[in-house]
């Protein structure tokens, strides 16, 4: 499932690095991911997904890592990335 | 021990009888300091097994309200310790080193500044060039064009970089180093407007240390996570505590004129009603800042959410804006007196060292910062703190 989400990672994180070089579990803030790209991260991955992150997931812990986002998707929408 | 608000009183009151003169020659407060060594202040944030007091966020804004009205710069200087000091408390808590550290400045009353920017960054604290360069468990570090407010006058210095030569600009460590460790090349001299006592000289920083020095967490979440919060809060009470006492002069002026004049309401007695509405919201803006804060710390995912940090730039950005507009009404209302720079009415001083906070981290990127959170975050309409 982290084959969907790589490509907006590299579009909209603007880290440094290729999302494919990052493991699902690896901290995107120590990876160079800043608070504003974070924003615009969410946003593209609301807009892919044709979701809605609830307050609740507005935090730093939620977009720590790959893992922990493609976890949130995978709550608001189960079926989002199962291929 | 008598009452820490007692004791900031105390150093208020040394700082008051230097705070001209402080501002005029641009030097540092270095009495006020020494009264608040003297009453063991610079300790007063250490949990007490450390050797501190315990004291919580809103005893020691008190206490930075306190000495800011007597003194801004040493106001400042007491508040830019503590944030330092928090981060340690907030994240070296479990370390050996660090804990020892903090007995340190308990012991010693250790003064601890900054230097978190550096020449090059463009003012985004949260990039660094410089980096740590490990050799086994010692690291050396050194780092250009840093401002380190009291940096000639500190004990200690908290200092960000990068983890490792090849980690990306935003992957950053913070470390303790102690000035028998450090060397400091005088690089640029502090002649500003205001604050002119903070001394916050340019200097190319050089340390060797050991590895155990450098903070567990990295210097992402430190930022995030307490000190951002902390320094909005802190500089707040700074700003509360210049534009309390403006308006203390100002309506010192207004009194004497009623008296003079007895059975007549003097014509600045309406603005001071108005700077004293201005002074409560500033005041309430504070207390609601140490209230969010007081609530999201025990809880880490509210901590490190975007309502939380929304909500802590709005106290940075009101308290800086309301705090010049409260000062030009004690400058209406004093008149030539309060322009003039030698009398007991005069606000200048206040009104230079106020000025500061709307570019202490330019409101302008804030504002860029908040309107990008608020593409996300839906605000809270609830009055719950």
């Amino acid at each position: 499932m982290l084959d969907t989400l790589r490509p907006l990672i590299d579009k909209h994180a603007r880290l440094p690095v290729k999302a494919d070089t990052l493991a699902a579990g690896q901290d995107l803030y120590a990876a160079g991911l800043t608070s504003f790209a974070a924003v615009q991260l969410m946003l593209a991955l609301e807009e892919a997904f044709d979701i809605e992150f609830p307050e609740r997931m507005l935090n730093r812990r939620s977009f720590a890592t790959m893992e922990s986002i493609a976890a949130c998707i995978q709550e608001l929408r189960p079926q989002a990335l199962a291929s | 021990m008598s009452s820490l608000v007692a004791r900031a009183q105390l150093v208020a009151a040394v700082a008051a009888q230097y705070s001209d003169h402080v501002d005029k020659e641009g030097r540092f407060p270095s009495e006020a300091v020494r009264a608040m060594k003297e009453a063991r202040l610079l300790s007063a944030y250490i949990p007490r097994e450390f050797g501190g007091e315990g004291a919580d966020l809103a005893e020691i804004a008190e206490v930075v309200s306190v000495i800011s009205q007597a003194c801004a710069s040493a106001g400042m200087t007491y508040a830019m310790h503590q944030i330092k000091v928090s981060s340690v408390i907030s994240h070296g808590d479990k370390a050996e080193w660090h804990q020892e550290f903090m007995r340190r400045i308990s012991s010693e009353q250790l003064l601890v500044a900054s230097a978190t920017t550096e020449g090059g960054i463009g003012g985004n604290l949260r990039n660094s060039i410089c980096a740590v360069e490990r050799l086994g468990d010692r690291f050396s570090l050194v780092k250009d064009g840093t401002v380190i407010s009291y940096g000639r006058d500190a004990d200690a210095i908290l200092i960000t970089a990068r983890s490792a030569p090849d980690a990306p600009a935003s992957d950053q460590v913070m470390a303790v180093l102690t000035k028998d460790q450090y060397k400091l090349e005088l690089t640029g001299v502090w002649d500003a407007m205001g604050m002119r006592g903070t001394c916050s000289d340019n200097f190319k920083f050089s340390a060797e240390g050991d590895v155990a020095q450098i903070l567990p967490n990295d210097f992402g979440e430190i930022a995030a996570k307490s000190m951002l919060a902390i320094c909005h809060i802190l500089w707040s009470a700074v700003w509360y505590g210049i534009a309390s006492s403006a308006v203390s002069r100002a309506q010192s002026f207004v009194r004497a004129e009623a008296r003079r004049n007895p059975g007549q309401t003097p014509p600045g007695a309406l603005r001071v009603a108005e700077a004293a509405n201005m002074l409560q919201l500033m005041r309430s803006n504070t207390i609601a800042g140490l209230s969010r804060f007081a609530t999201a710390k025990v809880n880490d995912d509210d901590l490190g959410s975007v309502g939380f940090i929304v909500a802590m730039n709005n106290i940075k950005i009101g308290a800086s804006r309301m705090v010049v507009d409260i000062i030009n009404h004690a400058l209406l209302i004093t008149g030539i007196n309060g322009y003039r720079n030698n009398t007991p009415y005069s606000v200048g001083r206040h009104m230079r060292d106020a000025l500061s906070a709307q570019i202490m981290i330019s409101n302008d990127r804030i504002f860029g910062n908040v309107a990008n959170l608020l593409l996300m975050h839906r605000l809270d309409p609830s009055l719950a703190a």
